[in-house]
């Protein structure tokens, strides 16, 4: 009877899964056996024999990652960069959200809307041209028009890393901080406005409503897109290390990440074992801080965990 | 009346900071398509400017009259974005819609095999090797496609979680009452009515591939690649070979491989190209990228 009624059920829904069928197909494809493919970074591969033909390596590739200087410098960079990302557009992106919804004119606050988002929709390519007309040293704005007025001597921009914390920070919040300003002010418009009157009426500053109102009310949404985040920490944007640095050798101590150091080992060094090494590295430690951050939010919050 | 002026000197107190906000955003698009409009001697000479001395077209006649490479490059761009958008969106949709139904069985686990990827990936070196030597699918037009189909499975989460609560159960009912079946529903029923989240994730995917250049560094290289460049290939590939020369890397003569380089005023022009269509649909679809960012903000 309970079989029976199962092979009906498979009966009347076939039609739904052969509608699935090429999308889980593809997810087997792309997602899944990849993932299988982290057996490389535990062989020595022999191209000759097939991957999985090679012999085992044991944990040999990932001896030779770590004793490696690139090893500590690509997890401390890639670390500091979402730390410093993270702050940076969550406090400009709420601040900016707070100005525009303290805005009268409806057509302004549009205006205002409009242009924070823009620079989300170009591509890492675009940027690195932005910063290259900005930085450039024969051509750039930057040496040509700003540091000549100023009379001080041109820079080297792209042979100088200690730089390039400041500018990655700055052009990734120039590039991203419309998405979070854009989530922040629809939870903004979402916040009781008889809080407001009520404080109003107890004389309360703009400061104070900030502080004691429209900031509590933000926590939920911060602590989502924190959430998020947190668990992308140990991935970088690719384009924004290789890329607005334009792969300049001399800049890896400041803009080598986990990312861009896999991309190069593999197609610019065709190095197979630190590549996959570095790669899994970064997945398995990846999985791990995701599944840690959801859980502790689970704690304090179920209905915010993502699962 | 003194707290009418109070409020109308903090007005302009805010909009102040926000005009130099909106400044410190669209200047750089403007000194983009200033540097395509100055004239290649005085962009030598003075550098990239917001007063460049002399204007000048050529930059664009140059793209119109020899581009082939350029408007190559931008037609591959619309074919990928074109076939690309429309393959992900018939795809999630298609997976979207089983998961919304309550009674599949191994509902659960099918949407756990979609949700997974999510948490987990192989990360770049077993997808590249698996796609280079067992699907062959380097310097082929395939290489812009496929590897990003299925932008994330978040969006058909995403999709289905629309499916569900902004379709009212009674239609689905009414339907199989009148006999529909599966791949009726989803047609006549699903389709139609799930418009809104399909044009605005339709809108994310067709974005993303107009914009993807990492699947064209990974697969394609040579002669044989060149010829499939998309139009932020193309723009890679230029900005690579700025930096290869100023790197000092290169033996020989010199003078001819800058020669060689489009001039800097139609990198800038193909750059700004490249932004157009983006700068010209914004307005209209503003509306439904604002939704899906808010939407992705939101757990599917």
């Amino acid at each position: 009877m309970e079989k029976k009624s199962r092979l009906k059920a498979y009966r009347d829904h076939w039609p739904l899964y052969l509608m699935m069928l090429p999308g889980l197909l593809y997810l087997l494809i792309n997602n899944y056996i990849p993932m299988a493919g982290i057996v490389i970074a535990f062989k020595k591969l022999n191209f000759a024999e097939g991957i999985f033909a090679s012999p085992w390596a044991g944990f040999e590739n990932f001896k030779f990652l770590f004793a490696t200087k690139d090893a500590w410098i690509i997890t401390r960079n890639t670390l500091l960069y979402n730390v410093a990302f993270i702050l940076v557009n969550m406090v400009v992106g709420i601040a900016i959200a707070i100005l525009i919804c303290e805005i009268r004119s409806t057509k302004l606050k549009k205006l205002y809307q409009s242009a924070i988002l823009l620079p989300f929709l170009m591509s890492m390519v675009i940027l690195s041209y932005i910063v290259y007309a900005l930085l450039s040293s024969e051509n750039g704005l930057i040496n040509n028009s700003l540091l000549s007025a100023l009379h001080l001597e041109p820079v080297q921009w792209y042979q100088e890393p200690k730089y390039w914390p400041f500018i990655l920070i700055f052009a990734n919040c120039w590039k991203g901080v419309g998405y979070g300003c854009l989530i922040y002010i629809a939870s903004l418009v979402g916040i009781d406005p008889s809080f407001y009157e009520a404080a109003r009426l107890d004389g309360a500053s703009k400061w104070q409503e900030i502080r004691n109102i429209t900031l509590p009310c933000l926590v939920p949404t911060i602590i989502t897109l924190l959430l998020l985040s947190i668990g992308r920490i140990f991935y970088s944007d690719f384009g924004l290390f290789y890329q607005v640095p334009m792969n300049s050798g001399v800049l890896f101590p400041t803009t080598n990440v986990i990312d861009t150091y896999v991309y190069r080992a593999l197609i610019e060094r065709g190095n197979i074992s630190m590549s996959s090494a570095a790669g899994v590295y970064q997945s398995v430690v990846g999985f791990v801080i995701v599944m840690l951050s959801n859980w502790v939010v689970r704690k304090v919050d179920k209905d915010q965990a993502l699962f | 009346m003194e707290n009418s002026m109070k409020t109308k000197r903090y007005q302009i107190m805010i909009n102040a900071i926000l005009i130099l906000v909106t400044l410190i955003i669209v200047l750089p698009f403007v000194l983009v398509f200033l540097s395509s409009l100055t004239d290649e001697n005085v962009l030598i000479r003075n550098g990239y400017s917001f007063f460049p001395e002399k204007f000048s077209f050529y930059a664009y006649q140059y793209i119109i009259r020899q581009g082939d490479k350029i408007l190559r490059a931008y037609g591959v761009t619309i074919i990928v974005t074109i076939v690309g958008t429309v393959l992900n969106i018939a795809m999630s949709a298609l997976m979207a819609y089983p998961l919304s139904v309550k009674t599949l069985p191994h509902r659960r686990a099918l949407t756990f095999f979609i949700f997974f990827t999510m948490l987990f990936n192989g990360g770049l070196v077993p997808t590249y090797l698996m796609y280079v030597n067992y699907f062959h699918i380097k310097n082929t037009l395939w290489a812009l496609i496929i590897p990003n189909l299925l932008l994330s499975a978040n969006n058909v989460l995403m999709i289905r979680s629309y499916f569900m609560t902004s379709i009212p159960d009674a239609l689905f009912e009414a339907a199989k009452i009148d006999g529909a079946g599966h791949l009726r529903i989803f047609s006549v029923l699903i389709m139609p009515l799930g418009k809104p989240i399909l044009v605005t994730m339709g809108l994310f995917s067709g974005l993303g591939y107009w914009n993807d250049w990492t699947n064209g560094l990974y697969y394609l290289s040579g002669n044989q690649g060149q010829k499939l460049f998309s139009i932020q290939n193309l723009l890679n590939q230029m900005i690579t070979d700025i930096q290869y020369l100023a790197s000092g890397k290169v033996a020989g003569n010199i003078g001819a491989e800058v020669a060689k380089l489009p001039a800097t005023s139609i990198r800038m022009a193909i750059a700004f190209i490249a932004m157009l269509p983006l700068f010209i649909i914004y307005p209209f679809l503003q509306k439904y990228f604002a939704e899906g960012i808010t939407l992705g903000a939101v757990k599917g």
